[in-house]
């Protein structure tokens, strides 16, 4: 029971949501709200408690103190979004599916949590698909919206067909090595052609849902259409299980034919930093243009993965932290922009500072952690990424990533340059936000400066990624 | 009832039903045709798992298993894609993706 609780928890709050719903009238949906942030807010708390550690299910779902910190990593996210979606939800056309809302998302994050702990490819499977389907219910949420519908149906036709190549590699490891659990299948990766057939079709169904360059089309058109919670969730917590449990399975299962994995990620890499820096220097849409640099830090992501070493993981987990804060408080400001005005172009935020000066600071603030300016966390966070790839002697891949970041610095700036510099005849008029919305930027913006400045952090998650080796 | 088929003839069956799959997602517009594309994928991985699992190793269940759960999943998918393709319907009154380019670049 106890080793479980993050997923039994969850499911809980789900059933009881589900059945609140029930007995709850159309017009007091909203009643929902509260509760659902408290249940919510009460699983963080408690995942944070020491809890046990073990197998079940014959080592199907095995639970280390990585993965826990991973999940109370993911279940923070979670949290904020939900604390930062409340303004959109009270708007009358969500009215009557609030709860949905709720449900969905928790069950999606109940498949990411099964998904990292997974010690089985079956198990993996399961909560890939519990991570990706609700999600496409999500991103057609709004019904009466063509941009919506379209983002549903290129979200879960792509996830559906990454999913089929990926299940063709499983097949293959399965065939070539009889059996399905990582521990047991590890050992028996020898590096054989179909062995390696089967790696391929395993990274191309990864790189889609971690939307890697060449396959990472879907991305920027779901960003666009999706609401803009859903969008944050998307681009915050999905990446971020999928890197988790991409950089377990990689140490892990396929740890003996790393010379081969780190030639793949040293192409993809510098294809993903590039072409993901320059998408996002064209794009107008805030939506599109956080998608574009989205696509660029998973990029960076992988430098991290490259490193192939204790440190490589726990660069990976910090920068996903750090990462999962800066993102949310950019899409926090963009979501209750567009709520309150449904503006979504960089043009339409000349002379933001001037009418609502905190949320520029706060969008401002996000920005330079994602470009990665000394004093936040974003730059710790890429620090770290880059000395681990460096340590294995990847000195060329350093220089170009070092350069995309100075690619990404100059489009980072011209939001920040449209928010303070420029002048605009008529700027969005300020407006009051709710306490919410304030509340769920102010733990973004806590994290984004905490997290860099407290190095006991990065030492904890050190000292857990040992777990995995 | 399939005693003597050697396993190579099971997987040249999955391997040329997993690239008509891809071909059919890629060059079909009707997304009903896209969505049979994709189960026609699973199915491949289907008839490798269970091929796998009878002629090398008989004595585990683990691919039988493993079939039983993608077709399950592959169900749920279908109907959460078919849902969001009845909204399509609703909104632009066809269902080919050419349609569907409000969003590019």
């Amino acid at each position: 029971m106890l080793i479980m609780r993050h997923e039994l928890l969850l499911v809980a709050i789900a059933v009881i949501l589900l059945i609140v719903e029930i007995f709850l009238p159309n017009e007091r949906k909203r009643l929902i709200i509260i509760p659902s942030l408290l249940l919510m807010a009460g699983v963080t708390i408690i995942g944070f408690l020491p809890g046990t550690t073990g197998e079940l299910f014959g080592g199907m779902y095995r639970n280390t103190q990585l993965t826990i910190l991973l999940k109370n990593i993911l279940n923070i996210g979670v949290l904020i979004i939900f604390v930062q979606s409340v303004d959109w939800l009270k708007k009358d056309e969500n009215k009557e599916k609030i709860s949905e809302f709720y449900i969905l998302m928790l069950s999606t994050l109940i498949g990411m949590n099964y998904m990292i702990s997974s010690g089985d490819f079956l198990m993996f499977y399961l909560g890939l698909e519990l991570a990706t389907i609700p999600i496409a219910a999500l991103a057609a949420w709004e019904r009466y919206k063509e941009k919506s519908a379209e983002a549903g149906v290129k979200l879960i036709f792509t996830s559906a067909l990454s999913s089929g190549i990926l299940l063709y590699g499983l097949s293959m490891i399965y065939g070539t090595t009889g059996t399905l659990y990582f521990t047991d299948v590890a050992p028996l990766i020898n590096g054989a052609p179909l062995q390696v057939l089967a790696f391929i079709f395993f990274f191309a169904g990864m790189a889609f849902k971690i939307s890697l360059v060449p396959f990472h089309l879907w991305t920027a058109d779901v960003y666009e259409g999706a609401p803009v919670n859903v969008t944050s969730f998307l681009s915050v917590i999905s990446k971020a299980a999928a890197v988790f449990i991409f950089t377990i399975i990689l140490y892990t299962v396929f740890a003996k034919i790393a010379v081969l994995w780190s030639q793949v990620l040293y192409v993809i890499t510098i294809l993903t930093i590039t072409l993901g820096n320059l998408f996002a220097l064209r794009q107008q849409n805030l939506k599109r243009f956080l998608a574009f640099s989205s696509i660029a830090q998973a990029g960076f992501i992988l430098l991290g993965i490259i490193g192939q070493s204790q440190i490589g993981m726990t660069t990976v987990i910090y920068f996903a932290l750090v990462y999962i804060f800066s993102n949310l408080a950019a899409f926090g400001v963009v979501g209750i922009i567009a709520n309150r005005t449904g503006k979504e172009n960089i043009d339409d935020y000349d002379g933001l500072y001037r009418t609502n000066p905190n949320l520029s600071l706060v969008m401002m603030l996000a920005l330079f952690s994602l470009a990665g300016i000394p004093p936040l966390a974003g730059f710790f966070g890429k620090f770290f990424l880059f000395a681990a790839a460096a340590k294995q002697g990847y000195y060329i891949l350093v220089l170009i990533a070092l350069i995309n970041t100075i690619v990404s610095l100059y489009y980072y700036l011209l939001v920040i340059k449209a928010m303070l510099l420029n002048n605009s005849d008529r700027p969005i008029a300020h407006f009051k936000s709710d306490g919410f919305t304030r509340l769920g930027l102010l733990m973004c913006v806590f994290g984004i400066v905490v997290v860099g400045f407290i190095s006991a952090i990065y030492e904890m998650v050190l000292n857990l990624s040992f777990g995995l080796f | 009832m399939f005693e003597g088929v050697p396993l190579t003839w099971f997987l040249i069956t999955g391997t040329i039903m997993f690239f008509v799959g891809i071909y059919g997602f890629l060059v079909r517009k009707n997304l009903i045709t896209m969505l049979m594309s994709i189960e026609l994928i699973l199915n491949s991985v289907n008839i490798n798992f269970v091929a796998f699992n009878k002629i090398l190793y008989p004595g585990h269940l683990e691919g039988m298993f493993f079939t039983i759960f993608i077709i399950a999943v592959a169900a749920a998918e279908a109907s959460v894609a078919i849902a969001i393709i009845i909204n399509i319907y609703r909104r632009l009154v066809n269902i080919d993706v050419e349609k569907m380019n409000e969003m590019k670049y």
